[in-house]
C-alpha cells in the first residue's frame, strides 16, 4: 500500500514526537504526499474533536472551596505540625506553579481567551443593537426565524415558544465569532433588548466554562452554557432574573 | 491550586460519576500533602499528581469494577492504524456536534480513555504519559494507537446512522 510504512508514524508525528531530523523528513513527505496530508487532516481533525470533547467537567466554586480549606492547614494543630504542612501545601503550589510554567501559560491564554470572547459578545450585542437594521429576518414567529437560518449556519437549533412568557422575538441574524458562523436572536422584555448568540462550541478557540453567569468585567448581565455541542450566550441591560429566564426557556427547548 | 480544574475533569473521565469524582480529586490532594517528602523536585510535579489520582482511582470501587472487566493490557502484538482511505470521521467530526465524540469517549475502556485524554486534552509528552500511568514508552504508543482505532471505531456506527 501506498506510503504505508510513513502511515504507520503518522499519529507519532503529529503527537510531536519524532525526532527532530525525522520530523523535518516527515513534514517534506506530508507536504507533497496528497494521501498522507490527507490522513493526516483527518487524524488531526479527531485530535481537536477528543480535545474539545475532552474538557468536558469543570469543578464547582463550592467544591473548590472544600479542597482549598481541606488542604489548609487547620490552625488548632500544633505548631510544628502546623507547620509541615503549611511549608508542604507552599512547595506544593510553588512547585506546581513553577514546573508547569507550560501549564500556567495556557491556563492564563484560556483566560485571556474567555475575556476575549466574552467581550466580543458585549460589542457584537452592542454595535447591532446600535444598527439602523439590527435583525436581517423580522419576525415575532420562531416557525419564521428558525427556517431562516437554514444554509447560513452549520447547524440547528430550537427557539422557545414564548407564550405565558414577557418575552417577545423581534428577529435574527447571521453573526461571526472567531470566524465562525453563528445565529444572532434579538428578544424584547419590557422595553429591554437581549441577544442570544448559538455557535457550534467545537468552533471556538476559548475554553469556556460549561455555564457561567455574569463574567464580571462585562457591564451586562450575560449567561452562557453549552448544550448539544452548541454553545449559547444571553446577554443584555435586562436584569439577571430576566437573562435567566430568558437562558431558561432556551434549555428547556433544546 | 496546581491542575485542579484539569485534574478534576480527568477525575470525572475516569468515574463518570462527579461525586466520585469530587472524592477522587480531595483525595489526590490530601496524598499530594502526604507523600510530598517522595516527591523528587527535578522530576515532573504534572506527571506525579497525575499518577496519585490514577492510582487512587484504580485502587477505588469504580476503579477496581472498571479495570477487572476489561484487559488491560493488549499491548502484546503490534498493529498498525489501517491507511486510511476513507473519511467518515472527519465528515461526521464536520458535521455533528462534540456530544457522538463524548459518547464514543465514554464508551472506551478506562485504559483507552485515559491515554488519549492524557495525550489530547492534557497534552501530555508520550514519556509524561509513560511516567503518569507507569508503562514503558512503547506501551504507551501501541496504547494510545489502539485507543484511536476503539474510538474510530466507536464512531463509525454514528456515521451509518448520520
Amino acid at each position: 500500500m501506498v506510503c504505508e510504512s510513513w502511515k504507520a508514524k503518522l499519529d507519532t508525528y503529529l503527537d510531536g514526537e519524532l525526532p527532530e531530523q525525522e520530523m523535518r523528513t516527515f513534514d517534506a513527505h506530508v507536504r507533497g504526499c496528497p494521501s498522507c496530508s490527507a490522513d493526516a487532516l483527518t487524524r488531526v481533525q479527531m485530535k481537536r474533536a477528543i480535545q474539545v470533547a475532552g474538557k468536558r467537567f469543570v469543578p464547582t466554586t463550592d467544591f473548590r472551596r472544600r479542597i482549598e480549606l481541606s488542604i489548609t492547614p487547620k490552625p488548632q494543630r500544633s505548631f510544628r505540625l502546623g507547620w509541615m504542612l503549611a511549608s508542604a501545601t507552599a512547595v506544593i503550589l510553588v512547585v506546581g506553579a513553577t514546573t508547569s510554567t507550560y501549564m500556567g501559560n495556557r491556563s492564563g491564554r484560556d483566560q485571556a481567551s474567555r475575556d476575549h470572547v466574552y467581550s466580543e459578545i458585549a460589542d457584537l450585542h452592542v454595535t447591532t443593537l446600535a444598527s439602523s437594521s439590527p435583525v436581517d429576518v423580522i419576525s415575532t414567529d420562531r416557525h419564521t426565524v428558525k427556517p431562516w437560518f437554514q444554509g447560513k449556519i452549520p447547524f440547528a437549533f430550537n427557539l422557545p415558544e414564548l407564550q405565558n412568557s414577557e418575552f417577545s422575538l423581534l428577529g435574527g441574524r447571521m453573526t461571526y465569532l472567531d470566524q465562525t458562523p453563528g445565529a444572532h436572536l434579538i428578544y424584547d422584555v419590557r422595553k429591554h433588548h437581549i441577544s442570544v448568540f448559538v455557535f457550534q462550541e467545537r468552533s471556538l478557540s476559548a475554553r469556556l466554562d460549561e455555564t457561567s453567569l455574569s463574567p464580571k468585567q462585562l457591564p451586562f448581565n450575560m449567561e452562557t452554557w453549552t448544550q448539544g455541542g452548541l454553545r449559547y450566550f444571553v446577554i443584555g441591560d435586562a436584569s439577571a432574573a430576566d437573562i435567566d429566564s430568558l437562558a431558561k426557556l432556551f434549555k428547556a427547548a433544546s | 491550586m496546581p491542575h485542579f480544574e484539569r485534574l478534576y475533569n480527568f477525575a470525572c473521565w475516569l468515574t463518570q460519576d462527579r461525586q466520585e469524582a469530587e472524592d477522587l480529586v480531595q483525595e489526590t490532594y490530601v496524598k499530594a500533602l502526604k507523600g510530598f517528602p517522595s516527591f523528587q523536585p527535578d522530576t515532573n510535579f504534572r506527571a506525579w499528581i497525575y499518577k496519585i489520582l490514577r492510582n487512587t482511582f484504580l485502587t477505588s470501587r469504580t476503579g477496581l469494577k472498571a479495570t477487572a472487566t476489561v484487559p488491560l493490557d493488549l499491548e502484546g502484538e503490534e498493529e498498525i492504524l489501517p491507511a486510511v482511505k476513507e473519511t467518515p470521521e472527519s465528515i461526521l467530526l464536520q458535521r455533528s456536534d462534540g456530544q457522538l465524540v463524548q459518547q464514543a469517549l465514554e464508551q472506551l475502556p478506562v485504559a483507552y480513555r485515559e491515554v488519549l485524554l492524557l495525550c489530547e486534552v492534557e497534552e501530555m509528552s508520550y514519556q509524561e504519559i509513560a511516567v503518569t500511568l507507569a508503562i514503558p514508552m512503547g506501551t504507551v504508543m501501541s496504547r494510545l494507537s489502539r485507543a484511536r482505532k476503539a474510538l474510530r471505531n466507536g464512531l463509525r456506527p454514528q456515521f451509518k446512522k448520520g
